[in-house]
């Protein structure tokens, strides 16, 4: 077994640990669905029911789904994915795509805002002191909180949607954009003084890569804070989304597909924490 | 005599201005090429940490500086580079103050200070293109090719920093300075993190490129056999001491004048007449008269 790879013995471990994990669901579901509605009844009490209006054993079963109809679910959705039929049934792949665009459009104007303000912040102390309070004060606001503003000032749920991002993923990015500019080696930047570089060269070619992968750091977390906000706010705001997709379902009893949208929702997370991953190796340097 | 110990800094110059400078630059009232008046630094307002330095340095001309930590000497530096000021006192080169960083004068500094995210040749090009910002991609390739080859580089042009060794990064922060053809070239402790053959060698490649290009150097040493070997002048200077009459700031104590051959090389400095003299005098004075804390 020593003879094995670290990343083979991990990979070995970890299946293991699914294949527990699904047969502990399955089991534990199974045992839910043996108590369920229409057992422990005589054949003669099921047919009083039947005569009420009820139907015992055609009723959805109470219990959490296991592991076997998640799949079936999922395959049903995957298949599928960009279908639109009205407001309450539109394709897995429709969901996901409307919570991409909204993390995308606030995201994107947080940069545009945070990488500048935090290279102020970063280059002059006058502004990091004068800053410092707003900062310290907007940061720990949790961004929902700003919802019912957003929703009033704005007059669009969409559009407040963005906002919630926005204000969620600007302050990793501020920070660490003005804490990698203040860091900047004294070094580089005499080099460029006797070198007469210009301001904005000197900002773009000496101050930029040499913060660059601080500055990816609080992109990346800005992005895992972004999409954990878009759910809830989806949630919230409701029409379109992921998120919304959760709450739908959660309306229609249908755990299996808030399961199957859970799962859903972490592997997307993971596959944007991996996008961030590798334009952070693409600019990290070795000193 | 190759050295005046009792006559201070200010005399002493105008007996060492070169003629060549002298006459080459006719139009300007002073004698060096880089001349710096009466120059103080005080962080303490009554306590400077030097005060009342002047020298000049002639075109062509080597010159080193030496003295214990906390003296100045790299203040002085900077305070030429332009990247620090001085409390009081002028510096002014080819006739003009020095008053901010200028790409008339090259620095090599002690940490090499590459960009670790460039490769050998980003890092001369960016100094290349800020030197001329009109050249075509093809005449900068060119002169840092050129200045790559000056320090026998050019099979880890395209290396990052960090697959250097410790001496090949300061082989770069040299041609790097080279490259942008200053009048001046300004060197803060180049060799000080490099072990002691490293050092050797590249000793002996920045001779050999200074005697080549006729470039004129102010550069900051620790090392007496370092000073002796590149300097054709050395500062000593003092450290700033509480003395029974109260706070002296440090200073300029004196200027030798390196009377060896100007062909001396690392190989056979020790055995030339007067080497162990002035080496013997250096010590002495760093020993007993330089006094550091």
């Amino acid at each position: 077994m020593n003879r094995l790879s670290l990343n083979l013995r991990a990979a070995v471990v970890s299946l293991l640990l699914l294949v527990c994990f699904l047969g502990i669901w399955e089991l534990a579901t199974d045992a839910a669905s043996v108590g369920g509605s229409s057992a422990g009844l005589t054949a003669e009490e099921i047919e009083y029911q039947q005569m009420m209006g009820k139907n015992p054993g055609a009723e959805k079963t109470a219990g959490v789904p296991g592991p076997l109809a998640v799949a079936r679910a999922s395959w049903g959705h995957l298949s599928d994915p960009f279908y639109d039929k009205g407001p309450n049934d539109k394709g897995i792949g429709v969901q996901l795509g409307h919570s991409l665009a909204r993390v995308a459009a606030g995201y994107l104007l947080a940069m545009v805002v945070a990488i500048p303000l935090g290279f102020l912040i970063g280059m002059s102390p006058l502004m990091r002191k004068a800053l410092d309070p707003f900062v310290q004060v907007l940061k720990p606001i949790s961004p929902l909180a700003w919802m019912p503003l957003a929703l009033y000032a704005l007059k669009d749920s969409d559009v407040s949607g963005i906002f919630v991002i926005f204000i969620c993923s600007i302050w990793p990015m501020l920070i660490n954009t003005a804490f990698g500019v203040a860091a900047v080696k004294r070094d580089w930047l005499n080099v460029a003084s006797t070198l007469e570089v210009s301001p904005l060269r000197k900002a773009f070619q000496v101050i930029l890569p040499a913060a660059a992968p601080t500055i990816l750091t609080g992109m990346r977390i800005s992005m895992g804070i972004a999409w954990l906000v878009i759910v809830a706010a989806e949630m919230l705001v409701g029409g379109t989304g992921i998120g919304y997709f959760v709450w739908n379902e959660w309306n229609n009893l249908s755990l299996t597909n808030v399961i199957f949208a859970v799962l859903v929702i972490g592997v997307v997370g993971m596959l944007l924490d991996l996008m961030f991953a590798q334009l952070q190796k693409a600019v990290t340097y070795v000193e | 005599m190759w050295s005046d110990t009792s006559v201070r800094q200010s005399t002493a110059l105008a007996a060492h201005a070169a003629p060549v400078a002298a006459a080459t630059e006719k139009a300007s009232p002073m004698s060096g090429f880089l001349k710096v008046e009466q120059l103080a630094k005080a962080y303490q307002a009554d306590k400077p940490v030097f005060a009342d330095v002047s020298f000049a340095i002639d075109q062509g001309e080597f010159v080193c500086i030496i003295g214990h930590s906390g003296c100045g000497k790299t203040t002085i530096l900077n305070v030429l580079a332009g990247l620090d000021t001085a409390t009081s006192g002028n510096c002014f080169m080819d006739g003009r103050e020095i008053s901010g960083p200028s790409l008339e004068r090259g620095v090599v500094f002690q940490s090499h200070a590459l960009m670790p995210w460039l490769t050998v040749r980003q890092n001369i090009a960016f100094a290349v293109k800020s030197r001329w910002p009109e050249w075509s991609k093809a005449q900068i390739n060119q002169q840092v090719e050129k200045h790559v080859a000056m320090v026998g580089l050019l099979p880890a042009i395209d290396k990052k920093p960090s697959q250097l060794s410790g001496g090949m990064k300061q082989r770069v922060g040299i041609a790097r300075a080279f490259a942008i053809s200053p009048k001046m070239l300004l060197l803060d402790e180049p060799f000080g993190a490099l072990d002691a053959l490293t050092r050797g060698t590249i000793q002996d490649e920045l001779m050999a490129i200074v005697r080549e290009t006729h470039q004129t150097v102010f550069m900051i040493t620790h090392d007496v056999d370092e000073a002796i070997l590149l300097a054709d002048r050395i500062l000593l200077m003092t450290n700033g001491q509480e003395t029974d009459q109260g706070y002296r700031p440090g200073g300029m104590a004196e200027v030798v004048v390196n009377p060896l051959p100007r062909s001396r090389t690392r190989a056979q400095l020790h055995h030339l007449d007067g080497y162990y003299d002035l080496r013997n005098h250096i010590v002495d004075f760093l020993v007993s008269r330089a006094k550091a804390h």
